[in-house]
């Protein structure tokens, strides 16, 4: 048999994971790498999946196994690729990783975070909450280890967490590292970013806190986000009695978006019916272009339809307004079945931001005009997989990343 | 039946548990146990020196297995790996009692000690798994059906280098995609349809030297497993015989029968046709009215005709809104005089697709309206459609000279497959009659193992998702052959070596085994005498469970090891100060559950313990019983969430509990005991914050029920 160069898999969220571990048990070596400390993507940061309802963290609890168990996968966390060299049937690759700082010594014990000083915003959480600088990603973290923050940490005008550690595991002064490899093959798993919807100022993002992007909605709905899975209004403290979606935020729009982001209708969908679940008194509507929710997926769209406290309302929003006197928000929107447009009012606004192929990760591999999905312009031994492509859900982008780890079967065509 | 001898246990020390418990007292518990030959006690024993430690314990004690007293085995697992040759137990001391009790109480020390017994006597009856491995693994891969996605798998799996039998049982390959005129687009700028290339991938298909197709046949019958599935094909009369490794079923779609919709006319004119027929005519030529062959002046297209309705079909077809927008440009071209209404429900062009709805959108005489076509009526020279809760006004009748029916996608019938299972001849289906299961995380993982679905016979898709699904169901198919060949299970439980094993001299032929495997890993003979067929096993342990006679066991997770973790427990007779819970818990889902609760150092009553098990289905009565007349107070079964949107990993573990339910009941009737003494709790692997009421809730049922009699005798 061929001796196989190994694939790299850059991008570590559910794409990425998956064609690694796709590969790796079909007996391909793979380097996975991550840019973040921890893998999981942004599919890890979901209260629940459409249209079953169900956690992530029950599917990345398998899959993270899988990693475990498996010797052919390599994980390379808080590292990103500095360049690429196509060589013959190969590629050369620089990687860099950021200082590792806590290492596997870890043993998850927590006492560091105890005596840590400063504190930051957890991203995790769509910076809603905060956290100190040393800090456990969230509960099912993978690699499981704490991890400090570059920009917060003290460092030695604190040392605090180095001298508290009983277990060897804290380097304050550990330095960056460089590696180089030699890879057969690569797959680009670098999945999306969700749009920022300040670009539309129209829906007033930024001015009011309890407008919400899709992402936020996500943190605030799940048991270990911001406010331990309440949903609450941000000054009172008290649950919304009315929460309204807008769909499309970005989406189908020529000035930002020009395409459909897919899987919004659906994850908005989800949203309100784990709100009307988990409030009893809450009324929902969403305001949607076309409602996009297509095969079996038709029975959940049912199922919302059906609920006495959510109405769907064709129809474009064109204004939020946050200077009312009651300190409820007002927006203006179509409803295009009644031909009207109306003026309505919620204490809980959110917007469903469309999804960013994020491709700007490697340099050099991508052509550099490119219009989205140009991967078939990609040079050979180089697939992409999941979201980076295009939008689209958990599923797609799994089926997408099972078959891109095809890839590490290629052989030099003769 | 252990072939091994003696442990060696190390304690960790570290991580809060020496300080909340007391490890001399464990070190004691261990040394009491007469096959333990070392005990070490380490503050960092997942450090380099702690992990020497072992290390030396393994060199100097060759062959005897390894019991690490620490954290969850879920973590540290790269630090405690001492190679596959030996027999290692991890007890979870940290997590699960020193995080979640307080610290120095004697109940938390009882707890330690319980695991840590458990964890020996387990050892006691667990060996290193044999695998199964076929003699010989067979390295083909069978694919059935010569449309878009057979082609595609074809293609990419004899790319990959493995050898492809492609079945189609037309006489020419390409399936419906042969009907197509042009296609939508699949690749940017995603305005202009695109040339129709299926012949070159036939003929790619067709040149391949690493692709056998054989056309005009029809599958006989699959038998066999994983690895060594033999597939019997006729032709005419000949049947031919060979064997494959692992199979992609791709046997496609078929259009919603047009004749079923009356309401739209079909059959009353012949002017109102499918769009397939549409498609047809447009690829042969232009689209002319059938009934005077005259240009139309002006065509409607109605929307999820059968679609998106539950008299017909309850989904989206997901491809009826490209392929419509696709006819009508065509149409614009073919005809530019006429004018194109199209009434739909929702848009649906997903993704980049919008690019292209947006360039049919320019065009002024295509009019796309929301609305519900109730009905077409068909007068003399012109059909009438009547549109409701539409956008122009509340009811209206548009008159046009086409009609064109947008129907929907119905699977073809996996049946066609012809399993020689005895639990069937087709794929299981999930809902719709689409072959289907983990659809979200695990898509390719269906109920038949070795036998991947693929393309518009698991979910309505178009070409291009026809395509990138045909390659992650060859993927599956390559890679199922490369662990077969290793003997290693596929997903979920990947790698794992071990299989079932059954004692068939005890075997009564009760067929439960046979009947309740999510898998239809047994076939059975005509006694009823079940036939293991090991390759097609995913190692959930559901026969294990549904086994009255207890036949059947895993080297390492057995009816004697569990029955042995049990007895170890320590069940005090004072029922008063200390009750005794026993929890069988679903190791991928809730026993991380009681991790993360742990690690969140929420509290719980210190009179449960803990069995993890591979499924809940996987519980066999005989525990139960073993349990409760041991003196148990309760039993808990906490498992996955069941029914439509179900989240065992095994499909039916969590069900099964429910329909077993009954059997179990009459057990506690026989020994005279409350229905209550068995509780089974569904809890999802985020609902940590659920475990201390669940338990403690429990527990105080318990309590006012009583003690278990059973405990005095």
């Amino acid at each position: 048999m061929l001796e196989r160069l190994p694939i790299l898999v850059i991008g570590a969220g559910m794409s990425g994971i998956t064609a690694a571990v796709e590969a790796a048990e079909a007996g391909l070596s793979v380097i996975l790498l991550e840019k973040l400390p921890y893998i999981g993507g942004n599919a890890i940061s979901m209260n629940r999946y459409f249209p079953k309802m169900c956690p992530p963290y029950c599917g990345m609890e398998i899959n993270f196994r899988r990693i475990k168990d498996n010797p052919l996968i390599s994980l390379m966390v808080s590292t990103e690729v500095s360049s690429v060299f196509e060589q013959d049937d190969s590629f050369a690759v620089e990687l860099v990783s950021a200082p590792e700082y806590v290492n596997s010594n870890c043993t998850l014990c927590g006492d560091c975070v105890e005596v840590c000083k400063a504190e930051m915003k957890d991203v995790f959480n769509r910076s809603m909450s905060s956290k100190k600088a040393i800090y456990h990603p969230h509960d099912l973290a993978f690699p499981e280890r704490y991890v400090i923050d570059d920009a917060s940490c003290l460092y030695d005008r604190c040392n605090a967490c180095f001298e508290t550690c009983r277990y060897d595991a804290i380097n304050l002064e550990a330095k960056p590292k460089e590696t180089e490899l030699i890879v057969g093959s690569i797959i680009l798993a670098t999945g999306w970013e969700g749009f920022d919807p300040a670009e539309v100022p129209d829906y007033s993002f930024g001015k009011h806190p309890d407008i919400l992007t899709n992402l936020m909605m996500e943190r605030i709905s799940a048991p270990n986000g911001s406010t331990m899975g309440k949903i609450l209004c941000h000054e009172t403290q008290k649950a919304p009695k009315k929460i309204a979606f807008i769909h499309c935020v970005g989406s189908r729009d020529e000035n930002h978006l020009p395409y459909c982001s897919g899987v919004c209708c659906s994850a908005s969908l989800k949203q309100a019916l784990h709100a009307v679940e988990v409030l009893p008194e809450v009324e929902v509507s969403l305001h949607y272009i076309d409602l996009r929710v297509s095969g079996r997926n038709e029975d959940f769209l049912s199922k919302i339809q059906d609920h006495p406290r959510i109405r769907l309302i064709k129809g474009k929003v064109s204004k939020v307004n946050t200077n009312t006197n009651n300190k409820e928000l007002e927006f203006v929107a179509e409803d295009i079945e009644s031909g009207k447009k109306l003026t309505y009012d919620a204490d809980m606004l959110v917007l469903a931001t469309g999804l960013i192929p994020n491709q700007s990760a490697v340099e050099g591999l991508l052509p550099k005009q490119r219009s989205y999905l140009d991967y078939y312009s990609l040079p050979d031994g180089v697939k992409m997989a999941g979201c980076a492509i295009q939008p689209m859900d958990i599923s797609a982008s799994v089926k997408s990343a099972t078959g891109a780890s095809l890839l590490g079967f290629r052989r030099k065509e003769e | 039946m252990s072939v091994i001898d003696t442990i060696s246990v190390f304690i960790c020390s570290g991580c809060e548990i020496g300080t909340c418990l007391d490890c001399s007292g464990l070190e004691k518990i261990a040394r009491e146990n007469t096959d333990v030959t070392k005990v070490v006690v380490h503050d960092r024993l997942c450090h380099e020196e702690g992990l020497d430690l072992i290390r030396e314990g393994i060199l100097e004690n060759p062959g005897s297995s390894v019991l690490i007293a620490a954290c969850s085995p879920r973590i540290k697992t790269t630090e405690f790996s001492f190679g596959s040759e030996i027999q290692l137990e991890r007890v979870n001391i940290r997590e699960q009692v020193v995080y979640c009790q307080p610290a120095g109480e004697e109940d938390t020390q009882m707890m330690a000690e319980d695991y840590l017994r458990m964890g020996m006597a387990k050892l006691k009856f667990t060996q290193l798994p044999t695998a199964f491995i076929p003699e010989i693994t067979c390295m083909d891969i069978l694919v059935v059906g010569g449309g878009i996605t057979g082609l595609t798998s074809a293609l990419e799996g004899a790319n990959a280098g493995y050898s492809v039998v492609l079945i189609e049982k037309e006489e020419s390959l390409g399936g419906f995609l042969k009907n197509l005129n042009k296609t939508i687009p699949n690749k940017a700028p995603w305005v202009k349809e695109q040339k129709n290339d299926i012949d070159s991938t036939i003929s790619e298909v067709i040149h391949h030297e690493g692709i056998r197709v054989i056309t005009g046949s029809k599958i006989e019958s699959i038998g066999g497993q994983p690895g060594d599935f033999t597939v019997s094909v006729s032709n005419n009369d000949q049947v031919v015989t060979f064997k494959v490794g692992s199979i992609v079923a791709a046997t496609g779609w078929k259009p919603y029968n047009p004749n079923k919709l009356e309401k739209f006319g079909y059959g009353s004119s012949l002017d109102i046709i499918s769009n397939h027929e549409a498609e047809e005519a447009m690829k042969n030529g232009v689209l002319l009215r059938r009934s005077d062959g005259m240009v139309p002046k002006s065509v409607l297209f109605v929307q999820c005709a059968g679609s998106r309705d539950p008299d017909h079909l309850p989904y989206c077809s997901s491809i009826c809104c490209g392929t419509s927008l696709k006819q009508a440009k065509i149409i614009r071209e073919q005809h530019p005089e006429t004018s194109v209404f199209l009434i739909y429900k929702d848009i649906r062009m997903p993704g980049m697709l919008e690019q292209y709805y947006k360039e049919v959108q320019k065009d002024s005489r295509i009019f796309l309206t929301k609305g519900i076509v109730e009905k077409v009526v068909v007068s003399e020279k012109q059909l009438s459609v009547e549109v409701s809760e539409s956008l122009i006004d509340e009811d209206i009748s548009i008159p046009v000279d086409m009609v064109i029916l947008a129907t929907g996608m119905v699977p073809n019938d996996s049946k066609e497959l012809n399993l020689a299972y005895r639990q069937g001849p087709g794929l299981p289906e999930l809902k719709y009659e689409f072959s289907d299961s983990h659809f979200i995380c695990f898509p390719y993982e269906t109920r038949r193992t070795g036998i991947y679905a693929a393309g518009a016979m698991r979910a309505p898709m178009g070409i291009s998702d026809s395509q990138t699904d045909a390659r992650g169901a060859v993927m599956k198919a390559v890679q199922l052959i490369e662990s077969v060949k290793k003997g290693g299970a596929v997903h979920p439980r990947s790698g794992d070596r071990s299989y079932p094993q059954l004692y068939m001299q005890r075997c009564t032929d009760c067929k439960r085994c046979t009947e309740e495997c999510p898998f239809g890993m047994y076939d059975e003979t005509e006694k009823g005498t079940p036939l293991p067929n090991p390759t097609r096993c995913r190692r959930c342990g559901i026969c294990m469970g549904s086994c009255p006679e207890r036949i059947i066991s895993f080297e390492d997770f057995s009816i004697q090891s569990v029955s042995a973790m049990i007895k170890s427990i320590y069940v005090p007779d004072e029922f008063e100060e200390k009750p005794r819970i026993l929890a069988f818990v679903c190791e991928n889902d809730a026993y991380p559950a009681f991790d993360m609760a742990g690690m969140k150092r929420l509290q719980y009553s210190a009179f449960i313990r803990i069995i993890p098990v591979r499924c809940i289905g996987s519980i066999n009565k005989i525990w139960i019983s073993d349990a409760l007349s041991q003196g148990f107070d309760g039993i808990m079964q906490i498992g996955c969430k069941p029914g439509d949107d179900y989240q065992c990993h095994f499909i039916q573990g969590s069900e099964l509990t429910e329909t077993r339910g009954e059997n179990i009941q009459e057990t506690l009737q026989t020994m005279m005991l409350e229905p209550e003494r068995i509780r089974t709790e569904f809890v999802e692997i985020n609902e940590f914050d659920r475990i201390p009421e669940i338990i403690n809730d429990y527990i105080e049922e318990i309590e006012l029920i009583g003690p278990n009699p059973f405990k005095e005798i």
